[in-house]
């Protein structure tokens, strides 16, 4: 049992945010995300703004800066992409402290940054708002395929199950005396993996069973059936509406 | 309705993959009465009461012979969503058996594929916590429950659709005594016709007052679960065993 593993990403306090239903914070991640990738990279103020707008979605989500902070660690790989790419781009150069970089790069590099930190926040307010059936739930409510929302449902359900398994396995080679090199230790994963695929499989089967006998005919029910009301939508949207405005604002700017 | 809660005649089935599981089953369960399904492993416990629904078999389009009769109508593949509401199986494992984010949504599929919306389907998914005393947990995903909490709430996914069958496949597996014996407690005040397999002979003793035992895919004997614990012979060719310094003839059972 690992009760650490809490509520998928959800920081657990109360909030406006929190209260909204989840369909309309999906739907207002989108159309923000969908402003900033929109907005020209060369207009500097309308990025402020973003970030003005996003600190005060957290601040009204009252989720600790601490916690925001370290969840952007999955942006890594996009920082690091960032920072080689005013070295390896092409055309004409500019100095920075001494160091020959290329202009495009450079402003590519923030491109990149920008946008995506932007949307990085932007989905960690989302999941630390939301709890993940509440998230499916929405995803329903947005006629999402029930197929779809069903496959994440078990994923989200089965998780932990499955990494217990993984976690069980571990323990069990490492207490015959299993330590192996490096390659060794590779070698043991993926045989590991193997096993838990198998295991997976005929839990599945057998989940399959027990959903067969309680009159699953291929149609899961609905999880819930609380619609959004008008206000909801408009409270929600209104962060990513201001977005909007700043993004077409930006445009019109720039022509 | 008129008939026993579950008649099997002359059952045979085989796997897809050639080995045989049951070799000729019949038994009869009257309603009301609690029976306990006992036999070593491999001797097609589960597999028979993976027919009780239509879930093996020849209704599911596999292979196999013989009659199931369930409340004194015939098993066609036309009444299994009716076959399936009234025969409620509890797996072993409660984690195949809970699949839902919620406890509340994993109680309320059952109902929710009958039919049931809105205000019935909330008093339904009530009702049925209140019966193994998790109305409290209602909101909690199941793998945050203790093992004990999540079997019971895998007996209220069942109890949700109102069976008038209740078959078990080794409820007492894997819990400490005093969720045990808090499961026994839920089980035996509960109104339905109960089938159970185990191999805790004193939980069948305590529960069942008929038992039937089953080896190489036949039923090998079958009456009062005393007599055949009684009976050290008919034991150990099946390989059962009591527990250490446990005798049938000195501890109370159900018999009325």
């Amino acid at each position: 049992m690992s009760g650490s593993a809490g509520d998928g990403l959800l920081v657990a306090v109360d909030s406006r945010i929190h209260r909204l239903p989840a369909q309309v914070k999906i739907v207002a991640l989108f159309v923000f995300v969908l402003a900033v990738v929109s907005t020209p990279a060369g207009v500097f103020w309308a990025f402020a703004l973003y970030a003005v707008l996003l600190v005060g979605c957290v601040v009204l989500a009252k989720l600790p800066p601490l916690v925001v902070v370290r969840r952007l660690a999955v942006e890594t790989p996009f920082v690091v992409f960032a920072l080689v790419l005013p070295f390896v781009a092409t055309g004409p150069r500019i100095d920075v402290l001494g160091v020959s970089l290329s202009e495009s790069g450079v402003l590519g590099s923030w491109n990149v940054l920008a946008k995506g930190t932007l949307g990085v926040v932007a989905a960690i307010v989302l999941s630390a708002t939301t709890a993940p059936r509440a998230l499916l739930a929405g995803l329903e409510r947005l006629r999402l395929p029930s197929t779809l929302v069903a496959i994440l449902s078990f994923m989200v359900r089965y998780l932990n199950v499955v990494s217990d398994d993984l976690h069980r396995m571990r323990i069990a080679r490492e207490s015959r005396g299993y330590t192996g090199g490096r390659a060794g230790h590779l070698k043991a994963v993926a045989g590991g993996v193997g096993a838990l695929f198998v295991r997976s499989f005929e839990r599945g089967e057998r989940v399959h069973l027990a959903m067969q006998s309680r009159g699953y005919t291929g149609r899961m029910p609905l999880l819930s059936d609380t619609g959004a009301a008008g206000v909801q939508w408009v409270e929600g949207l209104a962060i990513s509406l201001a977005a909007v405005v700043i993004a077409v604002t930006a445009r019109v700017v720039g022509l | 309705m008129s008939g026993p809660s579950i008649h099997v005649e002359r059952l045979v089935f085989a796997y897809p993959d050639g080995r045989q599981a049951l070799f000729g089953v019949d038994f009869t369960i009257q309603r009301g009465e609690r029976v306990a399904l006992l036999g070593p492993n491999g001797a097609g416990k589960t597999t028979l009461v993976l027919h009780l629904n239509g879930i093996l078999g020849s209704v599911a389009g596999g292979s196999g012979s013989g009659r199931i009769q369930i409340g004194g109508s015939g098993l066609h593949r036309q009444h299994l969503p009716e076959v399936r509401r009234k025969v409620g199986l509890v797996f072993q494992d409660p984690d195949d058996q809970l699949f839902m984010p919620t406890v509340r949504d994993d109680v309320a599929f059952g109902p929710a594929n009958l039919g049931l919306r809105g205000a019935d389907l909330e008093e339904r998914v009530h009702e049925a916590l209140v019966q193994v005393g998790m109305q409290d947990h209602a909101d909690v995903a199941p793998h945050h429950l203790s093992y004990g909490q999540r079997r019971r709430v895998a007996v209220a996914t069942v109890l949700a659709m109102r069976p008038e069958v209740l078959v078990l496949d080794e409820p007492s597996s894997n819990l400490d005594p005093a969720s045990r014996r808090e499961l026994a407690d839920i089980l035996s005040g509960l109104d339905v016709t109960l089938l159970m397999i185990t191999h805790d002979l004193p939980y069948a003793l305590q529960l069942c007052e008929r038992s039937l035992l089953m080896d190489g895919g036949r039923i090998v004997a079958d009456g009062a679960t005393r007599d055949l614990l009684g009976d050290a012979d008919l034991m150990s060719a099946h390989r059962l065993e009591l527990p250490y310094g446990f005798d049938p003839l000195s501890v109370p059972g159900p018999e009325r």
